[in-house]
């Protein structure tokens, strides 16, 4: 008999609708009907959810933090694409 | 007591969740795994929960000096009336699994008609519990399934728990005095009713778990009429420790 | 990399701890940090589930309905916590399985208090008075500690656990104002109780490693002495409240110093509780390792089974 391990699961809960899912926690779990019903369990127990999602961790694919300059710093200098780029007069009300 | 019938109806039926709560609770930090743990201990919670809305609305119509924890403590072994089912013990993790998925299945089968009954608060309890007791059958199910057909030394042993139990679901439709009275008023169920259907889920799910279903024509019975299995004194010893060691305090 | 390369990745990263912020499962750590977290999370995660233990134990005798359903929960609250720091360890790349395996061969530590054996119902408020007290004490500043994954663990189990202390004071406020009898039960406990949960806040700053080390890493935000201070300032107001006495003669209000002088702690018995020999050692382990090998054919029972489902769905597919 082998004996593998439960594989281990990430858990995101929709605390109420109109909000999106957010990541939780982790646990482990056969299978995803049981990874859902221990999300349930163990995630919402003081009401914390109406809806949610869970999705084995092997499945996540994440970026390395030491792509992080590439990835990300580009976007800090495009103060372009934020409104207070643009100068405009007090007296222009409502834009 | 003024309706001492419909009394007897409410301790009937909450009996039973006191009872598998109180064996639910036992399980509480040795689960299989610390996920499955938690779920047990959340039925459990469940089940306790809707015992203390039925004790409260018994010592109301009591009205007398009972209080929800004196009746489900300080009563002598003949008068819990709880069928011999839920009072089995936890002998392994199918045991448990197996014992909660014949009662589920029972228990939904009667919140449903119990939610149709005459006397209000019962069917606002029934209405409330209704929605644990599916999650319940549902987390049940799922389990007789993965040991049923998971590996041959699970299904032997869920096999084993359900030929072991078995010969207790039969008791579930038997009528007492106190149900054919309520059935009357139109307050009870008729659990004689619930019988077919009830069989017929089981066996559903028992076949969906590659499961033999159990051919005894022996059953058992007497819960209803408080003669017990040797398991319940026991039980009861613990249930009832503190309140019988240290009568009539407030804790 | 270079021996200075090393170094200079290790100056920065303690830099940002320094500035704040948060070091992530990927980010770059030095193998210290990352070895002293497992080791932290996993002691912090198996004393939660040692814990269960002790407090279970009174699960099935509850004196009511309603501290039952109360204790339920707290026990139940405890194998989250156990939860969620595993699943914090996890992040580090050691597996639940691995920490249990540690944990069961007697490798790593879990909090001492929890070989003490839980005797009368009083126990259930001494414990959720004094050890959750004592535990919060040390719990809230690792809030704000310095690895992500524990930080945002503590979160979540600082808040539901601040029903806990409330649960057990209540408990032992109710017994405290009950008959002579349920007084008395309350006293005892607060004496059983009170040295260890003392003694749970560590050794004294004199004899305790690591602490310069974690204070860095904000693993530890006081000393054990400065918790210890404040976990006996807080408390004793609250044994004078419902008429309890703390069971230390030398216990004694030092105006000077705004804070309570106490007694010698007995470190010879937190030594023999730590290596092993305390009253409930054995028994807790075997209860723990017993649950795991029994649970043994249900874990393997499930995975079988969701490989079937797998391929059955597979072959549905073709």
């Amino acid at each position: 008999m082998s004996t593998k391990n439960w594989p281990l699961w990430e858990v995101f809960v929709r605390s109420k609708n109109g909000l999106e899912h957010r990541h939780c926690g982790s646990l482990h779990a056969a299978d995803e009907e049981m990874a859902l019903e221990n999300a349930r369990d163990v995630y919402t127990r003081r009401s914390e959810g109406v809806s949610i999602w869970v999705v084995e961790s092997k499945h996540i694919t994440a970026s390395n933090p030491e792509h992080n300059g590439e990835l990300f710093e580009p976007a800090q200098d495009k103060v372009y694409r934020h409104p207070t780029f643009y100068d405009l007069p007090d007296e222009v009300k409502h834009m | 007591m003024k309706n001492e019938t419909l009394y007897k109806y409410i301790l009937g039926i909450a009996d039973n969740s006191l009872i598998l709560g109180q064996r639910l609770g036992e399980l509480t930090g040795h689960g299989p795994s610390l996920e499955t743990d938690i779920a047990c201990t959340n039925m459990s919670l469940d089940l306790f929960g809707q015992v203390r809305s039925y004790f409260q609305y018994a010592a109301k119509i009591a009205g007398d000096d009972r209080t929800e924890d004196t009746i489900a403590m300080l009563r002598k072994e003949r008068d819990y009336v709880n069928v011999l089912l839920v009072e089995q013990p936890n002998r392994n993790f199918a045991y448990t699994m197996a014992r909660q998925f014949l009662f589920d299945v029972y228990h939904l089968l009667f919140l449903q008609e119990l939610q149709k009954s005459k006397d209000l608060t019962l069917a606002a309890i029934a209405n409330k519990s209704i929605k644990e007791v599916r999650y319940h059958l549902r987390f049940s199910s799922d389990w007789v399934k993965r040991l049923g057909d998971g590996t041959t030394e699970s299904h032997q042993k869920m096999q084993d728990a359900m030929d072991g139990l078995w010969t207790y679901t039969d008791e579930l439709f038997h009528q007492t005095e106190a149900d054919k009275a309520m059935v009357h008023e139109g307050i009870g169920v008729d659990v004689t009713a619930l019988k077919e259907t009830y069989y017929k889920k089981v066996n559903e799910i028992l076949s969906e778990a590659t499961l033999e279903i159990p051919e005894s024509k022996y059953f058992q019975k007497g819960g209803k009429q408080g003669i017990h299995t040797e398991y319940m004194g026991y039980l009861l010893a613990e249930l009832q420790y503190m309140q019988r060691a240290y009568p009539n305090m407030e804790w | 990399m270079s021996e200075e390369q090393v170094k200079n990745l290790e100056k920065q990263f303690e830099e940002r701890i320094a500035r704040d912020e948060k070091i992530e499962p990927k980010d770059w750590m030095p193998e210290k940090y990352r070895k002293t977290h497992i080791r932290q999370m996993s002691q912090h995660a198996h004393s939660e589930i040692v814990g269960m233990l002790p407090e279970g134990n009174w699960i099935t005798r509850a004196p009511s309905l309603r501290r039952k359903v109360a204790l339920l929960a707290k026990v139940q609250d405890e194998a989250g916590h156990g939860l969620y720091l595993y699943s914090a360890c996890e992040t580090l790349g050691v597996s639940r399985e691995e920490l249990y395996e540690q944990l069961h061969s007697g490798k790593a530590k879990y909090s001492s208090i929890f070989n003490y054996p839980t005797i009368t119902w009083a126990d259930m408020g001494a414990i959720g008075w004094l050890v959750d007290g004592a535990a919060i004490i040390n719990q809230v500043p690792l809030c704000n500690t310095s690895y992500g994954p524990y930080a945002r663990a503590m979160v979540r189990v600082c808040k539901e656990e601040s029903f806990h202390q409330r649960q057990g004071y209540e408990i032992m406020m109710k017994l405290a104002n009950g008959t002579p009898e349920q007084k008395e039960m309350a006293q005892d406990a607060l004496n059983r109780w009170w040295w260890p949960s003392l003694m749970m806040l560590g050794p004294t700053d004199a004899e305790s490693i690591h602490t310069e080390q974690s204070m860095k890493w904000k693993l530890k935000r006081k000393s054990n002495d400065d918790l210890r201070q404040q976990f006996i300032d807080q408390t004793v107001p609250q044994a004078d409240l419902i008429g309890l006495t703390i069971p230390d003669p030398d216990l004694k209000w030092n105006e000077e110093r705004g804070s309570y002088d106490f007694g010698e702690i007995d470190w010879d018995e937190f030594w023999q509780v730590v290596k092993g020999h305390g009253p409930m050692n054995k028994e807790r382990m075997k209860a723990r390792v017993d649950a795991w090998e029994e649970g043994q054919w249900v874990r393997d029972a499930a995975m079988a089974y969701a490989e079937k489902k797998q391929e059955r769905k597979e072959k549905q597919a073709i």
